[in-house]
């Protein structure tokens, strides 16, 4: 772990502030880009040990949509399958500064399908609240292939290629409060 | 363990209805193939006539029973101008109404298919695996095409061809498996 960071992080666990919290996601759907997240998930940020370890679990079928079928479409095995794979988790494996950046690698597990994710972004560091908590703030992306976790649904366009992409741009932004 | 078969063509010698009836003879042990018979009687689907407080018509409430107590279902579809047959589509387009509860919702299926041509509706098949991929089933990805169905069938409703009978085994076996661990438990 880098120095600036390490002087930033109190040494405890920290929870997730989820009011203060989103975790989205982004693809291109035809013409333009489809963004929304997701209601439920948790994230735990350990720094008790040598290495910062953040490990997050997302509920898919907490998916925020409009339309009602589409909620159920995508709860199906067309995606998410959600009644054999309940939760998006991941773990990380190293935690590192690259300039003012936050690199964070980790273990990404979608529909059963574990696959190695480098994460970038900031680190805001320890603050005390106006309640007196210490809190952090992580902001992180990573864009993934949703077919290398088996989401392969598409639909051919009338003129040539495909409705959806296979490129997601996931994106959290986090805030943690050490446990008291 | 109750596999439902659903036969695309209304015809009383249907191919696709011979193809299910073979299937049946060839599942293991504890699994029964029932054929759901009454797809003729399935009314044109019309939102006016699907309002959530009044009973769906009698055919839709037994196809909808039958699928819920179905472990598996089985569909054997013919091809009709590329496609599936449209009173089967029409009796999805009920069955995906609304689609968080639609019975077929995570339940596992799989799409076989005869024709008196050479390929064996296999655009069909695609076709209805899409569909049912749509309405929220677990859908195997396999196919069976069975062409020149006139001359498919032995005198005992077997697939004459035997590298086709594998295949079948194999699609039954598949879908079996999607349920195995469950049913068993």
């Amino acid at each position: 772990m880098t120095t600036a960071v390490q002087q930033n992080l109190p040494a405890a666990t920290g929870g997730l502030d989820t009011t203060h919290s989103t975790a989205t996601f982004a693809i291109k759907y035809m013409v333009s880009t489809f963004r929304t997240g997701f209601e439920r998930f948790d994230v735990t940020l350990d720094t008790t040990a040598d290495q910062p370890r953040l490990t997050g679990s997302v509920a898919p079928d907490s998916i925020s949509v409009k339309d009602e079928n589409f909620h159920a479409h995508l709860q199906s095995p067309d995606f998410f399958d959600t009644e054999r794979h309940p939760a998006i988790t991941f773990e990380s494996t190293s935690w590192r500064l690259d300039g003012d950046q936050l690199v964070v690698d980790g273990d990404l597990t979608i529909k059963g399908e574990k696959r190695p994710v480098e994460a970038r972004g900031e680190f805001t560091a320890a603050h005390e609240d106006p309640w007196g908590n210490t809190r952090v703030g992580i902001t992180l992306e990573a864009i993934v292939d949703r077919s290398h976790f088996g989401l392969t649904w598409n639909n051919p366009l009338p003129k040539g290629g495909l409705a959806l992409a296979s490129d997601v741009r996931l994106h959290v932004d986090l805030q943690l409060v050490k446990a008291s | 363990m109750n596999v439902l078969g659903i036969s695309g063509s209304l015809r009383g010698d249907s191919h696709n209805t011979k193809l299910l009836r073979a299937a049946a003879a060839m599942l293991p042990p504890g699994a029964e193939l029932d054929v759901w018979e009454g797809l003729k009687a399935v009314p044109p689907y019309d939102a006016d006539d699907d309002q959530r407080n009044e009973p769906r018509p009698e055919p839709l409430r037994s196809l909808a029973a039958a699928i819920e107590r179905a472990d598996v279902v089985l569909f054997a579809t013919p091809e009709y101008n590329h496609s599936i047959p449209g009173q089967l589509k029409n009796a999805l387009d009920w069955l995906s109404r609304p689609l968080a509860s639609s019975p077929l919702r995570n339940k596992p299926v799989a799409v076989v298919g005869a024709s008196s041509g050479l390929f064996g509706a296999v655009w069909a098949q695609a076709e209805l695996r899409k569909v049912l991929g749509a309405i929220g089933a677990r859908v195997i990805d396999r196919e069976l095409p069975v062409g020149l169905a006139d001359d498919a069938f032995t005198a005992e409703g077997r697939l004459a061809d035997e590298d086709l009978e594998l295949v079948l085994a194999d699609v039954l076996a598949e879908l079996v498996d999607e349920v195995r661990p469950a049913v068993l438990a």
